[in-house]
């Protein structure tokens, strides 16, 4: 089915989602791959302040390409997000409960967004160009010596998305 | 010698790889007929994302790559292999700021992994061939493909058998995260390094084995990966498969694979020209 998923979410808006289904999202949302999810993760160890609020939130995985003249942000397609399975789960347990990035996740991290009521969302990957002309603006949040790896939070409009895993821990397979 | 006129050239070719994709991979991607579903809708965005790339002059993805360069210089150019040298580093760095390429290289990479900022440096390889040409051949590499990408050391009995149950097993281990459907660089033969260095060159030559390029493809395709990795056909579009001749111990056997952004620029200085 077509849903639409309008970030921060409602919990309501995120139970309605189901593996397979089509998603447009539109909104606010944070960017992070490797770098930051180890960043995450550390500031989480350590007890410190984390640079933007889990709750309502989702991020995508993705390292943008610099910006032309005339744009706000270059191509913006996302990365795999398997190598985040490392730290996604206690990211999850601290309250993220929605992330976009693409290909299959670890059976830790799908039990985790079961657990906690969550989604996995996957953008199609390589589309960098398309991905490109759904964003409205981006802004660095934290970690600009990270350069493309900065955490981002960006204006998103008619994202386009697959649901791969749903808060009942349903898993699409194809 | 015309260097500014060559590096002018190849920054041109780079900075156009990024954006369309060459015609024969276009064409595999355009012409493929997916089962369906999620498979359909992942070849749409693939179809839609290229034009938003062409007509806007985004680079289709934003891995924009690393630079691998072969350079093939002729035994009778006459051209000095610091000339070549310093065209290619110059032409990358260039590429990298006018085609708005993402900085993507970092030094030191199980220390600081600090990015170099300028996508430097690219990888070279040279080699010589007859005549008098010098052509330089970029694949601008992503990384999310380069993971799945590696090297199995066959038994020397293990034949054309065990080259195809080593490429399957390889592309079941990377399923949908290299961005299927994938293009497959295979490399046999020779060392360890000189079968991954043929899993690269692969990408542009013709497959010095079309019959075993093809059973690998259909292998490959029976997987049911999928584009996206979200099942069906097609898992993979292209097989080109390279070799040379190995030691009586061994058959090694490398597998490059590239997601269906088959970026890459071939551009060829005639005597005289470089």
């Amino acid at each position: 089915m077509r849903k639409t998923l309008v970030l921060p979410y409602s919990d309501d808006a995120i139970l309605s989602i189901k593996a397979g289904d089509d998603v447009l999202l539109s909104g606010v949302l944070y960017v992070g791959r490797d770098q930051v999810h180890k960043k995450l993760y550390e500031a989480l160890e350590n007890g410190e302040p984390l640079p933007f609020d889990f709750s309502g939130n989702a991020i995508y995985y993705m390292g943008p390409s610099p910006a032309p003249e005339g744009f706000v942000i270059g191509a913006a397609g996302p990365t795999t997000s398997a190598r985040m399975d490392r730290f996604s789960p206690r990211l999850i347990e601290s309250g993220l409960r929605v992330m976009v990035g693409k290909g299959p996740r670890s059976k830790s991290v799908a039990e985790g967004i079961a657990e906690h009521k969550g989604l996995y969302l996957q953008a199609y990957g390589g589309c960098g160009a398309l991905y490109s002309s759904c964003i409205l603006s981006a802004e660095t949040v934290a970690y600009p010596e990270l350069g493309p790896e900065a955490l981002l939070r960006l204006s998103v409009k008619d994202f386009p998305a697959i649901c791969i895993i749903d808060s009942s821990g349903d898993i699409w397979r194809g | 010698m015309e260097p500014d006129r060559a590096i002018s050239r190849v920054v041109h070719a780079i900075i156009e790889a990024e954006r369309k994709l060459p015609s024969d991979v276009f064409e595999c991607i355009n012409s493929a007929v997916p089962s369906g579903g999620k498979a359909e809708s992942v070849m749409n965005a693939i179809k839609q994302n290229l034009e938003i790339a062409s007509r806007c002059n985004l680079p289709m993805c934003q891995d924009t790559g690393v630079f691998w360069c072969l350079a093939s210089i002729g035994r009778n150019s006459g051209v000095s292999l610091p000339l070549i040298e310093s065209v290619i580093n110059s032409a990358a760095a260039e590429a990298a700021e006018k085609g708005f390429l993402r900085k993507s290289v970092v030094s030191e990479p199980y220390k600081a992994r600090k990015n170099t900022e300028t996508n430097l440096p690219p990888f070279i390889y040279y080699e010589l061939t007859d005549g008098d040409a010098v052509e330089l051949s970029f694949l601008l590499k992503g990384f999310g493909s380069e993971n799945c990408s590696s090297i199995r050391m066959l038994r020397p009995t293990e034949g054309e058998d065990g080259v195809v149950k080593a490429v399957v097993e390889m592309m079941k281990e990377a399923g949908g995260k290299p961005c299927p459907p994938v293009f497959l660089g295979v490399g046999i033969g020779g060392t360890m390094d000189r079968a991954a260095f043929l899993s690269k060159k692969a990408f542009f030559r013709e497959s010095m084995d079309a019959e075993l390029s093809a059973r690998i493809l259909s292998s490959v395709n029976e997987l049911g990966i999928g584009p996206g990795g979200l099942g069906g056909y097609p898992t993979a579009l292209g097989v080109s498969l390279l070799y040379e001749p190995t030691h009586i111990a061994g058959l090694p056997v490398a597998l490059t694979v590239n997601c269906w952004a088959e970026r890459k620029a071939v551009i060829r200085f005639e005597r005289g020209e470089l």
